[in-house]
Order: C-alpha cells, then sequence, then structure tokens
C-alpha cells in the first residue's frame, strides 16, 4: 500500500499511562509555542489546507517516535520544501539561501484575532438530497483506500446507525488531496460497542463518528 | 512558559536545546522571506495562553446550568449560543454540545489527530493527543476514566465521541448537588477542563478553589 497513515490509532492496545495534566500547562517548552505559532501563521498564507496538513503529518515515517509539536514541525518543513518556499540548506544555515516563493498573503499580528475568531466554516449550501435519515443502518467502506481519509480503522465495515445529519460538508478526502471541496453530507454514525469489539465490549458502551456520505453504505 | 513539571513528555526535555535551535532558525527564514509577522506569532501564543482556554467554556456550561433556556439553545445549536457569549472561530466552527446525566455519559476523542474545541477549551491537553488516550478512549473508556480517578455506575451506559471531521463536541457535566442558588461565576469554578471532555467530573461545591 502506498498510503500509509501512522495516526490512526483508535482501538488498538497501545501501551502507557495517561498522564493527566493541569489546566494552563499549555506548553512544555518555548520551542513548541513558536511551533505552534508558525504552524497558524504559515496556515495563513493559503499555501495548504487543514487536510493537506493532516495528510502531512499523519504520513511521516517516524511519526510514533515524535512528540505532538515535533510532529507539526517536521510537516510544515515538508509541505513547505514540497513547494520550495523553504529548502534543507537554509534550515541548516539558519537563513535564507534562495530566493522566497510568492505566497498569496501574509498573516499580520494586527489581523490575527479576526482570523481566529472567523476561523474556516466546512459547512456549504446543499446541493443534493441526503442519501440517509436518522434511525437508517449503514455499513462503512470495508477496503483502505490510498490517500488521507477520516473514516477511522476501527469503524472500517461495521455496522451503525445515522443519528444526525450536519449538511454539506468539504471533503476531506478531496481536500486534502488538492483534488477541491466537493461537499459531501456529514453525518453522526453511531455503534453499539458490540459491534466495534464484540462481545467483550463494555456494556452500554456506544460510540460515534462523523462520516461522510461517500463512506457509507445502506445495511440490511 | 518552561517550568519544571513533574511527569514525563517523551522526547522534549532531552532535544529541548536541538528544538529550540531549529524552530529559531525556521523562524528566521520564514521571517526573511516574508512569509511570516513575527508579531503575529506572538499575538497567537498570547491569544492561546491568556485569552482563549477551558475558562471559557467554562462560562458557557454555567450560563447553561442556571439558565434553561441557554441550555436548550445550547443543546439546539452549540454554535450560535457559544457565539453568544463571544467565542467563536477557529477549530469550534462547527460545535455541537451534549449533556451527562446519571444514565449516559459522555467522552470526546480525536482518534486520528487531535480535534478539539479550541474556542471553549483552548488548546488540548498533552495526554489529549496523546497515542494511549487517542488508541483507549473508544475501546476502554472506564479503563481511561480510572486514570482520571473517575469511577461511573454501571448503570451509567457510556457514548464517547470521535471527532474525525470539523464537528467539534463540547461536554455539559452534571451540575453538582448542593450549589442551589450559587452566582453563575461561583459554578463556573466548578467546571474543569477534563469535565467538559468527559474525562472529569465538575467539581464538588466543598472541592472549590
Amino acid at each position: 500500500m502506498s498510503y500509509l497513515s501512522h495516526a490512526d490509532l483508535g482501538g488498538r492496545d497501545l501501551p502507557g499511562a495517561i498522564v493527566p495534566e493541569p489546566e494552563g500547562e499549555t506548553f512544555h517548552a518555548p520551542w513548541e509555542a513558536r511551533a505552534l505559532a508558525l504552524t497558524l501563521a504559515m496556515g495563513g498564507t493559503g499555501s495548504w489546507n487543514i487536510d493537506a496538513s493532516r495528510g502531512a503529518r499523519e504520513t511521516l515515517p517516524d511519526y510514533a517516535q515524535l512528540s505532538y509539536y515535533q510532529i507539526w514541525l517536521a510537516a510544515l518543513e515538508k509541505m513547505m520544501a514540497e513547494r520550495l518556499q523553504l529548502q534543507p540548506d537554509e534550515l541548516a544555515a539558519g537563513r535564507m539561501l534562495h530566493a522566497p516563493r510568492p505566497v498569496k498573503r501574509v498573516l499580520r499580528a494586527a489581523d490575527v484575532p479576526a482570523a481566529l475568531a472567523r476561523g474556516t466554516a466546512t459547512e456549504r449550501p446543499a446541493t443534493a438530497p441526503a442519501r440517509f435519515a436518522p434511525g437508517e443502518r449503514v455499513r462503512t467502506r470495508s477496503s483502505a483506500v490510498e490517500h488521507h481519509t477520516r473514516l477511522p480503522g476501527y469503524v472500517q465495515g461495521k455496522v451503525g446507525t445515522i443519528e444526525h445529519l450536519h449538511g454539506m460538508h468539504v471533503f476531506a478526502d478531496a481536500h486534502a488531496q488538492g483534488l477541491g471541496e466537493q461537499p459531501q453530507w456529514l453525518y453522526t454514525v453511531v455503534f453499539d460497542g458490540v459491534a466495534l469489539w464484540g462481545e467483550s465490549a463494555e456494556p452500554g458502551l456506544s460510540v460515534s463518528v462523523d462520516a461522510w456520505e461517500s463512506y457509507l453504505e445502506p445495511a440490511a | 512558559m518552561a517550568h519544571d513539571h513533574d511527569h514525563a513528555h517523551p522526547d522534549d526535555h532531552s532535544e529541548l536545546g536541538e528544538m529550540d535551535l531549529r524552530v529559531r532558525a525556521l523562524e528566521t527564514v520564514l521571517t526573511q522571506k516574508g512569509y511570516i509577522d513575527p508579531a503575529a506569532l506572538d499575538v497567537l501564543i498570547d491569544t492561546y495562553q491568556t485569552k482563549i482556554g477551558p475558562r471559557n467554556g467554562a462560562r458557557v456550561v454555567a450560563r447553561a446550568w442556571v439558565d434553561p433556556a441557554f441550555r436548550d439553545w445550547l443543546l439546539q445549536d452549540a454554535t450560535a449560543a457559544i457565539a453568544s457569549l463571544g467565542y467563536s472561530g477557529r477549530q469550534g466552527e462547527h460545535m455541537v454540545a451534549v449533556a451527562n446525566t446519571d444514565s449516559q455519559h459522555h467522552m470526546v476523542v480525536c482518534t486520528l489527530c487531535s480535534c478539539y474545541p479550541w474556542p471553549v477549551l483552548g488548546l488540548p491537553p498533552t495526554w489529549y493527543k496523546s497515542a494511549p488516550y487517542r488508541s483507549r478512549a473508544v475501546k476502554d473508556p472506564r479503563g481511561v476514566l480510572a486514570e482520571f480517578d473517575v469511577r461511573l455506575p454501571a448503570s451509567t451506559a457510556i457514548r464517547v465521541w470521535d471527532s474525525t471531521a470539523e464537528v467539534r463536541y463540547l461536554v455539559i457535566p452534571q451540575r453538582p448537588d448542593g450549589t442551589e442558588g450559587w452566582s453563575e461565576e461561583a459554578l463556573a469554578e466548578l467546571v474543569t477542563r477534563d469535565s467538559m471532555i468527559g474525562t472529569g467530573l465538575a467539581r464538588m461545591p466543598e472541592a472549590a478553589p
């Protein structure tokens, strides 16, 4: 398989404790704050979209060995290198060695509050009727795909129930590949724990995902 | 920002110096190329350190506790109800609020990355982004809750919301008993970040800070 996500962790029995953390402990080193801000500021240039960013992060070969902001940083450097916005010798030198590539816009300090408050909505006007209605039983796609996707492995090929329609949203799979927005209906699909984990599932457990329409087929 | 703390974050410490240098080099190059405004970085960091954090969400929950009409609005159209208190935008464009009851407990995860409702909760804590939480929350939520010292009755069913698209989830924890007549401001102090993710419960009144 040529596309491999290292980020699809749901349901895997991975070792390690979950360590609670006090509120207000936002960053653990100064560089983490700068890495976050650099990522948001470069996102603001419009050079890529958030789905492409997620694709760049989840395909880092050493994803599992990196801390979270190391993942962000490595993906940022990778996306910039792919666009020739940044070249490896420049990082090593710590200064610009090659002419800049034009960017669509630059996020200025004065514009940050408005940009954050605006965000980037993904709902689009409905241009087609929804295929499914609340209460309908659906089966998720069972095969893997060769690109970024947002259907977690642990729900692949499982039967669940449509719970809610969220309108039509930018389709992450297409968007990440640079194929445009291709909006589709987005649904909350809820699964019984037993459908996902078998009879050993915690009694009363249910798990939901938000799934685009093309992930789903009617279940008999 | 950098400070001592008593638990481990893989890789952070041993590579601190190296990471600092690498990020500084990157920032210098991007500034020289005119891609970024370094002052914008300062504003971004300050925003998420001092302005946008879980106290926003706590105010939303406290309002829902005291105002049934607001609670209904929040459950029907969380994006609009939350925006009415001044919180909106990046990573909270499409909000859904879910309310805990005696019979149903809600818990939020993003198994695929770290999706989290920034306008109401700020940036996610390290554990939320970690492999142990992301892998286990959907399969063993009671085991996960035990690591937060939360034990729910067997009669409480657990619903886990995996944030796989751009919808972001806010849990409305149950209002603690013994808080009748409390002000909204005092109630908000009982609302912890973890209680709005569903890995905690609201503080009991005697534990108010």
